[in-house]
């Protein structure tokens, strides 16, 4: 899975993964005697990687010497992090109760249909995330969806395919100019 | 020294004590889910809350420092009120089947409701996500039944260095579990069953194993036997009532006879075979660094305890050439029962059916290790911990406190007090250098009543120093030499001494280890709840088991000499080497 890692942001050149560990390496390097360290490794492990595979998990547990359940336990506290592959956009369905009663699951099956996935999941082609939220503050305009930064409002089942087709072009999905 | 109010008594308590502890002394009792005495006070589950005068909010007394004039009140309306909401929210999303439940009538949180007076629950919520972990040979997990209250967490890392255990996800989703919620076998966990022994409801416990046994019983085509560890006598008896530290020997094997075991026989005897073989082990490994100049895996490490022996192939796979290839008492018996016995009665090994009772959930991961048998055949067929005897006792209808008493049966049933003393922290030590000290120097060893003392009690890490003289001939490369031991209980304290061998700050000759806090006596398998007060009557119990015994060595067993005569021929010979020894390889911690 790590084989196919986000290219390299500044000289567009995808690093290999033995690269990568190298650099979560140094990193550790000069966290392992802070204390708080943790979490700022793990932003940067994902940062390297896209998300946060087991291997990397482990490899940081070693590398901090702090224990693997307290490692997950932190990653799996916050929300920000992921350890599943993350698409390059989020479509996140809002299932408040504003958005529920006016269709929001409706919404959200008509995602699953259309991507093909389920909630968390992400699609083949790396390009969707698809997982569910509590309110975007857009209650007025009920059901809402969000992909990335743009709330999208009074969303109809029949109406998602047009809206995904905005992300789907052009082949950004490897990475070029992103 | 402050003096303060509880329910209008005062009391006066030590510098940094908290109000629960006062409450205690005072003799009132505050109900607790989350605190552990010595190892956890963190104020998480509220049930212990009670009212200051002069604050506005109620304060978790196992938190709250107890500070002079302080005026408590721990059953007043107010108090009362709040105790039973935290409970009933608890009890809204647990998976409160009880009658199916391993911890029926021995639960803490049951206990508490009941003395919360709870009969309705106001705040009907959604269950507990439910995941059941029944991967380990050793233990259940139902996460459904959790209370978060952390103390296996805590257990597990502050007492085994484990860390086996946190707190996954949150909120609502919260599971306390191995990492990303996998599963207990998947992770490096060794067994030990601390967990278990602290969990205060039905979350954690041993894999229950009973009805195994009731169908082995039943098949005609078994002769089942058993074989009790020298634990289980000081401590079975808290499940029919009795206090801490009272001795039911006899009454086990009465209990265990109408049971229907065909032969009731005492682990306390494969723990005299273990001295013979281990005690030559060290002396050998001696010679070899000493007289031959080799390098013979100094310091060498006991290998009774299978959470040990699983931590070290994790943690510490550098060292698994210095530990005893001895197996444990339990798979020695196995091994001796279904050779020796079985050829006695004419048997074959694969009729034989060998039930262990251990203080010890990790017996049940050891006696289905492959390299625990032969052709197929395991050494140990089922291990109960002490705990489920308790239950089966109870399942067979057995009035256990009006028993007689009952005698082991011979000849694996025959024991010296230094097999006893395997129980305790300190014991395994001691019953070597009995046997040791006295081959290499023809005298008894130099302690009153034979008690190595320094190596005795609750310390995490203790050590002695023994100097050799006037040896006899056989053994005069060792005159003049100091021997150096340590002893380690709770896996922590394990590593602390394996890095000081590691660092070379330490230059032990022999290092005892056992998993579990105190010793076998304090074992995951054994009576809930283990206290320090508890092990230390545990302990003093198996003292006084030894000090009644006729052979107090365990070279003195007649029984013993006999097996060699008849069947082993010598220590460390042919028929041991493929019987009672073993090895071990490393795991990989992920
Ligand atoms: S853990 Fe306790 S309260 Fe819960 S089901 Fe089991 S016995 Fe009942
Ligand atoms: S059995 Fe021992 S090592 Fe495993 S989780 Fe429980 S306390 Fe930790
Ligand atoms: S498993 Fe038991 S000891 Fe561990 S947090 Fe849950 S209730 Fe507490
Ligand atoms: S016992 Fe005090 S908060 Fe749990």
């Amino acid at each position: 899975m790590i084989a196919e890692n986000k290219p390299c942001e500044c000289c567009q050149e995808a690093a290999s993964t033995e690269e990568l560990y190298k650099r979560l390496d140094d990193v550790m390097k000069e966290y392992r005697s802070k204390p708080g360290g943790l979490i700022p490794v793990l932003q940067i492990a994902q940062g390297l990687f896209g998300y946060l595979p087991d291997e990397v998990v482990q490899r940081i547990s070693r590398g901090l010497n702090k224990p693997y359940s307290e490692v997950a336990g932190v990653i799996t506290f916050y929300s920000f992090f992921s350890t599943r592959p993350r698409g390059k956009h989020m479509v996140r369905v809002c299932l408040g109760t504003a958005c529920y009663v006016r269709g929001g699951k409706q919404v959200l099956d008509a995602f699953k249909k259309e991507l093909g996935i389920e909630v968390g999941e992400t699609t083949g082609n790396r390009l969707f995330t698809l997982d569910v939220a509590r309110c975007f503050g857009a209650c007025g305009l009920a059901p809402a969806i969000m992909i990335d930064d743009e709330v999208y409002q009074r969303v109809k089942p029949t109406k998602i395919k047009e809206i995904l087709s905005k992300y789907q072009q052009p082949a950004t999905a490897e990475g070029k100019g992103s | 020294m402050p003096k303060l109010s509880i329910n209008n008594m005062t009391v006066e308590v030590p510098d940094g004590a908290t109000v629960l502890e006062a409450a205690r002394k005072a003799g009132v009792n505050i109900p607790t889910l989350c605190y552990m005495e010595n190892l956890q006070a963190i104020g998480a589950c509220r049930v212990c809350l009670v009212e200051i005068e002069g604050s506005r909010d109620l304060a978790a007394s196992c938190v709250m420092p107890a500070t002079e004039g302080m005026k408590v009140q721990t059953n007043s309306p107010r108090v009362r009120k709040a105790r039973r909401t935290v409970v009933e929210l608890l009890l809204s999303e647990h998976d409160g089947d009880c009658q199916t439940c391993n911890r029926n009538d021995n639960c803490e949180l049951q206990a508490v409701a009941r003395e919360l007076g709870i009969r309705e629950i106001r705040y009907p919520g959604e269950r507990s996500r439910r995941t059941t972990d029944s991967s380990t040979p050793a233990l259940e997990r139902n996460t459904a039944k959790c209370i978060l209250c952390r103390r296996c967490v805590t257990v597990c890392s502050e007492v085994q260095g484990v860390s086996a255990l946190f707190p996954q996800n949150r909120g609502f989703k919260t599971v306390v579990g191995p990492a990303f919620c996998k599963d207990l076998n998947s992770i490096a966990c060794v067994q030990c069953g601390q967990c278990a022994a602290v969990c205060p409801v039905g979350a954690i416990t041993e894999k229950d194993q009973i009805d195994q046994v009731w169908a082995a019983l039943d098949d005609p085509t078994k002769t089942v036997v058993v074989q009790t560890a020298p634990a289980i006598r000081a401590a079975l008896g808290e499940c029919f009532g009795y206090p801490a530290g009272t001795l039911v020997t006899g009454k086990m094997i009465s209990a265990l006879r109408q049971i229907g075991f065909k032969a009731v026989f005492d682990t306390n005897f494969t723990a005299d075979l273990t001295i013979l073989e281990e005690g030559n082990e060290l002396l050998t490994r001696l010679k070899t660094a000493l007289v031959d100049k080799q390098d013979a895996h100094l310091p060498m490490f006991t290998s009774c305890s299978p959470g040990w022996i699983k931590f070290a192939e994790y943690f510490y796979p550098g060292i698994l050439p210095n530990i005893s290839t001895c197996k444990s008492p339990q798979q020695m018996m196995g091994a001796v029962i279904k050779t020796y016995y079985a050829q006695k009665l004419g048997k074959k090994p694969e009729e034989m059916f060998v039930v262990s009772i251990m203080p010890c959930t990790a017996k049940k991961f050891e006696a289905q290790r492959s390299e625990m048998g032969r052709d197929g055949v395991p050494d140990v067929d089922v291990v109960l911990t002490t705990r489920e005897l308790g239950r089966m006792i109870e399942q067979a209808g057995i009035d256990f406190r009006s028993l007689a008493d009952g005698q082991m049966d011979s000849p694996l049933g025959e024991s010296s007090g230094a097999a006893d003393i395997f129980a305790n922290t300190g014991g395994v030590m001691e019953a070597a250098l009995r046997t040791a000290y006295e081959v290499v120097t023809g005298r008894p060893l130099p302690f009153e009543n034979l008690h190595v003392t320094p190596v005795a009690g609750l310390e995490g890490v203790k050590h002695a120093e023994i100097k050799i003289e006037n040896t006899v001939p056989d053994w005069k490369f060792l005159e003049g030499a100091t021997l150096k031991v340590a002893v380690a209980h709770g896996l922590i304290n394990a590593r602390k001494v394996i890095e000081q061998v590691q660092t070379g700050q330490a230059d032990y000759h022999f290092i005892e280890v056992m998993t579990c806090p105190g010793g076998c006596i304090g074992g995951g398998g054994q009576p809930r709840s283990t206290t320090n007060d508890v092990r230390k009557a545990r302990m003093a119990a198996i003292y006084r088991e030894d000090e009644g015994k006729q052979f107090r060595k365990s070279h003195d067993n007649p029984a013993i000499r006999k097996i060699y005569e008849d069947f082993l021929v010598k220590p460390l010979g042919e028929k041991s080497h493929h019987l009672l020894h073993t090895h071990y390889h490393e795991r990989k911690p992920f």
